[in-house]
């Protein structure tokens, strides 16, 4: 749909009325070839992500749960979200958990990268080793990721407890994942930031490199401190790609699953319980794909209000 | 006068002299220099302490982290590396993890770059509104996909099957690569292209004589990360496999290592170092490529 409107009103007019027969017969077979082209890409990405959102958005207003495979999918109206609200199915209070961890870990994610980033453009012996460095933690899978802080935190394995054990002999053998919920959280936090504050850093260092050097040498000609120029400077400069950078981290940890899955397992409790997890569990743990779809379909729908805010907000012409 | 000049001609001089080495900058130098020495630790000694204990054995492990078995072990086996591949048969999920890893490299690769191209250079109506929906698809949120695709692959028989995975991974791989790619058409010179066309060589010809060839680093870059992000799914593979010969690496990995209250973390480990090695390599080889694919989506 989205698409035949965009062809209406961008199709450009202005090519139709060139001469040319010899080219325009190209420009067609181009045209032609390039329909071709493009067509997998999108039947592909349609087929893995719209034709689910459909069948989601189906289950949502019917019975279909696996554990009771005899019943008729009867349609049930709102039922399945209204269940999603009660306090019982836990799905607000994931909700409230997981928009807290998402601000926490952007905001911290953001600042430390931009300080990495801010490192890195600077020349130096071992620039290239430190950016290979901070790679590799990016780079490995979630699950490499979350199973090495699961062995840091642990207190007989790990070396988070040996290390704190020298500071205060109380704290050699603190118990982190599963114990204690704010502790958990501790070590998600950590185990997330880790992998994905280098990615981060790498996309603001890309923008720091496209400043050019001189806009800062007329600022110290002029007497700008080095905490000015970096103000009236470099954040205004950065700022699409830190939108960027925004837009993908908030997604990720708004999403939040893996780490979640291999460091706790949503305890103690369910008291680190996200959305992407509860719907991991309603679909394949309880087999509810009634109310995994509404579910789905309201995390879609966050997804794509936190997108069209960030885009809203760093629109081209704002950036002036 | 003379006073003047020599202090006209001294000032820069002394300025010079400062800015060589005041203390403040000395010590601002050697802050630096510690703050990167300490953010290659926070990136790699966790790394080195996941080795550490992949070589300690399952009594050092029992035994716990302290005493003799600090930060280097007293000692240092093999075991678990041979453990994990004996006893918890983990060459199989390895397997299953390279196939379907290079498969949607594979089909990315053909896929990404032709509607890549056909976006750089053919004109097509709507390229604007394909780009976008590319890009809104990467962000759909993979978990409210599972339970769809889970009926569909139950209903189909092909629930707990490696072959699946290899099209829901395009989901990662296909927007990040076709975005990269047509940026990386886009800046292959036309002229090369439209000499060829004039001389009479029809698109396609074109296409194989000309831009491919100059296309291989973008197309080898593009791949590199297709790799990484097959690689490294986890929610897909614990949501739909569920015999341990159908793993994937990283999800065989979550079941390892669990004996009643004790925690093998050298079999864990070791599995961890293994799966770790390739994306490493892939990193230290080709760091350049990994960060321009990166960040060419993100001045758009």
């Amino acid at each position: 749909m989205a698409a035949e409107v965009e062809k209406v009103t961008k199709g450009r007019p202005a090519r139709a009325g060139r001469p040319a027969p010899h080219s325009s017969a190209r420009e067609q077979a181009d045209r032609r070839l390039g329909y071709s082209l493009v067509t997998p890409v999108i039947v592909l990405l349609l087929a893995i992500t719209a034709f689910p959102l459909l069948y989601n958005l189906w289950n949502a207003f019917h019975f279909d749960n696996l554990s009771y495979g005899g019943l008729p999918h009867k349609w049930v109206g709102f039922s399945n979200f209204s269940t999603l609200f009660h306090a019982s199915s836990g799905w607000v209070a994931a909700l409230e958990r997981t928009l807290v961890f998402t601000v926490v870990t952007i905001v911290f994610d953001i600042v430390v990268a931009l300080a990495m980033a801010l490192m890195m453009n600077r020349t130096f012996r071992g620039r290239g080793f430190l950016r290979a460095a901070i790679l590799v933690p990016w780079a490995v899978p979630t699950v490499v990721s979350a199973t090495l802080w699961k062995t840091m935190f642990d207190p007989r394995a790990g070396f988070v407890d040996y290390f704190l054990g020298a500071f205060h002999p109380a704290w050699a053998s603190l118990s982190w994942l599963g114990a204690s919920t704010s502790r958990s959280w501790v070590a998600i936090f950590v185990a997330d930031s880790w992998k994905n504050i280098p990615f981060v850093a790498i996309i603001l260092l890309a923008g720091l490199q496209v400043i050019p050097n001189e806009v800062y040498e007329a600022a110290k000609m002029d007497g700008a401190t080095w905490w000015q120029s970096f103000r009236r400077i470099t954040l205004p400069m950065l700022k699409p790609v830190i939108s960027v950078a925004l837009i993908f981290r908030t997604l990720q940890a708004l999403l939040v699953f893996d780490v979640i899955y291999i460091m706790t397992g949503g305890g103690p409790g369910n008291s680190t319980e996200t959305l992407s997890f509860l719907n991991y569990q309603t679909f394949i743990v309880n087999t509810d794909f009634g109310v995994g779809g509404a579910m789905s379909i309201l995390l879609v729908i966050i997804a794509l209000i936190v997108s069209a805010i960030y885009v809203r907000a760093f629109r081209p012409e704002a950036t002036t | 006068m003379t006073a003047a000049v020599a202090e006209a001609g001294a000032a820069p001089a002394v300025l010079k002299y400062r800015r060589r080495i005041t203390p403040g900058k000395a010590i601002r130098e050697t802050l630096f220099y510690i703050a990167v020495v300490i953010v290659v630790l926070i990136a790699l000694f966790p790394f080195y302490w996941i080795l550490r204990t992949a070589l300690e054995s399952n009594s050092q492990v029992a035994a716990g982290v302290g005493g003799k078995n600090g930060i280097i072990p007293g000692h240092l086996s093999g075991q678990a590396f041979v453990n994990v591949f004996t006893q918890q048969h983990f060459l199989t999920p390895l397997l299953n993890s390279i196939i379907v890893a290079l498969a949607t490299t594979v089909v990315t690769i053909i896929v990404a770059s032709s509607a890549g191209y056909a976006l750089a250079r053919l004109n097509i109506r709507g390229a604007g509104a394909v780009l976008s929906f590319i890009l809104l698809a990467g962000f759909f949120p993979v978990l409210a996909m599972i339970g769809p695709i889970f009926l569909i692959l139950k209903s189909i028989g092909a629930l707990d099957s490696i072959y699946p995975l290899i099209v829901v991974y395009l989901v990662y791989t296909l927007p990040i690569s076709t975005w990269l790619l047509k940026n990386f058409f886009e800046q292959i010179p036309k002229d090369l292209e439209d000499a060829a066309l004039t001389d009479g060589a029809t698109r396609l010809q074109t296409l194989r004589k000309v831009v491919i060839p100059v296309a291989v680093p973008g197309v080898f870059t593009a791949a590199i990360l297709a790799f990484i992000l097959a690689w490294n799914d986890f929610a897909f593979a614990v949501s739909f496999l569920s015999t341990q010969s159908h793993f994937t690496a990283p999800l065989a990995i979550t079941t390892f290592g669990q004996s009643g209250y004790q925690t093998f973390y050298n079999l864990i480990d070791s599995a961890v170092v293994i799966v770790s090695i390739p994306i490493a390599l892939l990193v230290l080889f080709a760091q350049r490529r990994i960060v321009s694919g990166l960040t060419a989506g993100s001045f758009r």
